[in-house]
């Protein structure tokens, strides 16, 4: 009975301080990948890898993608080989029953930045940045809301506002003070293709790369999804049909 | 109804030491259903179907899933993304347990408008009761299968709630865990009965079609089949009628397989289970949100736990309350009213089910959940006293037939 009691106040406890940390929606955004027809802009892509791959793979982990998915978005099979090749992960044992470390291959999955959760909060100031490969889904209001917190960086939060220490205030985290610092500045990465650098252009593509990290199978699902439709409006406008035929000797 | 004529010499010859054919053409086939059925009535083969196809995507799904809790969340998205169209056998799945609850929802109301739980059919109506109580078990350890956030949450929120049995509360919340908290004992406990109870579900629906064909179909008049000018054969008048219906839904189900898998779902359980962090809003899956505001309105846990439970087992008694003789809310002026007051009750408990318990959203709970007690412990009883239904038509074929535009004479 004391258990459920102890529920029930965090239950209530956390509707609460649910309340108290709203924070503004997001605002829409217009995805390439969304709406019966969406898919993944494939520069976009590329250009996000590179954003999570320089930027946010320092601290957050993509633990359910491997290297050979990313033949999937349009890198070729050297340029996955090369950018597994730079890591190293644990193998064995081997023949003298020795662990060893290897290499990463394609098929291994994209290795984390710290070997476990302690060393990456140790790391972090005490909070653990989140596995990524599932954000887009995990966080209500998805693409839109990584886009907006990306984007949603102050330097000085509104007066009045009482921030913690080493907290950063945020227009999009709920409660405002997120402890991620601001991760995104313009010209942090390179680009390949040429495109400016910018702060939105950044956190763009890097969301468009962490959506299709997370739903890699949407492009097979909708295009299926408008045949297998299609197929099934007009088998039912026939078996509509069909019954209006048979019934007629009824009504 | 004739003897069927085989012309296959093996069904012939199977038919004559198993006469399943015979049985299958007289309930399947020949079977008399009233000739007035609205398209409410496609809601029963509806929730069969989904049934079918929760047990085939569930098969599939069970051959790639683990569970262990330090596996299961990575083997659903593994699921998702390396089994061949995996992704598909889990969002129809997923879906699907939102469907069959709409289905079944709807199938419940429409007997509850047209008095389908009336004598003769009480036990049919029982048969369904329970069948919807296995369905919520089902759909509650299923849920609880991915292990993330949600499902360790939900899982935790309600096996607590049987700590609130009195003098051995506690005992029975570690005996349904199988240790001390959620964990994988309950994992791998929840994954065994999710497979058993869809075959229990399966017999109970096997009884409920048997109770069915004993006393055959209520129908929108309510009233009694006078005699064959009152029915048509199921086959093909109702085949094709619920083919029709099967189509319709399917484009609603796939709708949201194919486009918006996650419609239904908590971004939260996208983020593996974490027994030291709760989610700041818990809540369970929209089918259950109803019970959940019962649960939650009344300020005793035992009391809360008991109404809950109460508010779907009050269903098997409704038979005995509701004394009226007339079945359909046609002709029953009153209760068609309060009818609809009851749906829209049901709503805003589902509303305030998905609501923080706090401030005004508490006061609404318990106003809803008084009422919804009130309806069918006193409104529907005294209804039934009160009421002066209106003239029922004869029969069938003469309320069909006549004020029928080009009426041709059924056979």
């Amino acid at each position: 009975m004391a258990r459920l009691t102890l529920i029930a106040a965090a239950l209530v406890v956390a509707a609460g301080t649910a309340t108290a940390a709203e924070a503004p929606k997001a605002p829409s955004h217009d995805w390439g990948f969304q709406g019966i027809f969406g898919s993944y802009d494939r520069a976009a892509l590329r250009r996000g890898y590179q954003v999570y791959a320089e930027v946010c793979a320092g601290c957050h982990s993509l633990r359910l993608v491997a290297y050979r998915n990313l033949m999937e978005i349009g890198f070729t099979e050297d340029e996955v080989t090369e950018i597994a090749s730079e890591f190293e992960v644990l193998d064995g044992p081997d023949d003298e029953g020795e662990m060893f470390t290897r290499p990463a291959k394609a098929a291994d999955y994209f290795v984390p930045p710290f070997p476990n959760d302690n060393a990456a909060r140790f790391a972090n100031n005490g909070s653990l940045p989140p596995d990524l490969s599932l954000i887009t889904k995990a966080r209500k209001g998805g693409p839109d809301y990584l886009y907006a917190l990306l984007t949603g960086y102050r330097e000085e939060p509104p007066e009045g506002f009482q921030m913690m220490d080493g907290m950063v205030y945020n227009d999009y985290f709920p409660g405002h003070q997120i402890s991620m610092p601001q991760p995104l500045f313009e010209d942090m990465v390179e680009y390949a293709d040429g495109t400016p650098a910018t702060v939105d252009q950044m956190s763009e593509d890097v969301t468009v790369f962490l959506a299709w990290a997370g739903s890699p199978e949407l492009e097979a699902r909708k295009s299926l999804g408008i045949k297998v439709l299609l197929f099934t409006i007009v088998l039912t406008a026939m078996l509509y049909a069909l019954k209006r035929r048979i019934w007629a000797d009824v009504h | 109804m004739t003897k069927p004529q085989w012309n296959n010499g093996l069904v012939r010859w199977i038919d004559d030491r198993m006469p399943i054919f015979t049985l299958m053409h007289h309930e399947l086939v020949d079977y008399p259903t009233p000739k007035n059925f609205n398209y409410w009535w496609n809601f029963g083969s509806l929730a069969g179907i989904v049934l079918v196809i929760m047990i085939v995507t569930g098969i599939f799904l069970a051959m790639s899933y683990t569970p262990h809790v330090d596996y299961a969340f990575e083997s659903v998205e593994r699921i998702v993304r390396d089994v061949n169209y995996g992704w598909l056998l889990r969002y129809l799945h997923m879906n699907g347990g939102s469907i069959f609850f709409i289905v079944v929802y709807i199938h419940l109301f429409r007997g509850l408008y047209y008095g389908s739980y009336k004598a003769p059919r009480e036990l049919l109506w029982i048969l369904g009761v329970l069948i919807i109580i296995v369905m919520m078990a089902t759909a509650f350890m299923g849920y609880v299968l991915p292990w993330g956030q949600m499902s360790f949450w939900a899982a935790t929120v309600i096996t607590n709630l049987f700590s609130a049995v009195p003098v051995f509360g506690e005992a029975i919340v570690t005996w349904l865990w199988g240790g001390f908290s959620v964990d994988n004992p309950t994992l791998n406990r929840f994954f065994s009965f999710h497979y058993l109870l869809p075959f229990v579900l399966f017999a109970l629906v096997f009884l409920h079609l048997w109770a069915l064909h004993v006393h055959k179909s209520n129908n929108p008049l309510g009233i009694d089949v006078k005699g064959p000018q009152d029915t048509i054969p199921f086959s093909p008048y109702y085949t094709i009628k619920d083919l029709f219906g099967l189509g319709v839904l399917m484009v609603f189900y796939l709708f949201f397989v194919f486009f918006a898998p996650d419609f239904f779902g908590e971004p939260d359980n996208y983020i593996k289970a974490d027994p030291l962090v709760t989610p700041t809003h818990i809540v369970p899956e929209w089918y259950f949100l109803p019970y959940y505001a019962i649960l939650r309105a009344i300020p005793d846990k035992l009391g809360g736990v008991v109404a809950m439970f109460g508010s779907i087992l009050i269903l098997l008694i409704l038979p005995w309350l509701d004394r009226s003789k007339v079945r359909s809310a046609r002709f029953r002026p009153i209760y068609k009213q309060f009818f609809w007051i009851l749906v829209v009750d049901c709503f805003v408990l589902g509303w305030i089910g998905a609501k923080p318990p706090e401030g005004i959203y508490i006061t609404i709970g318990r106003i809803a959940t008084a009422y919804y007690f009130l309806h069918f412990l006193v409104i529907i009883p005294l209804i039934s006293m009160v009421e002066r239904p209106k003239p029922l038509p004869e029969s069938i074929s003469t309320a069909v037939t006549k004020g029928g535009a080009a009426v041709k004479e059924a056979t």
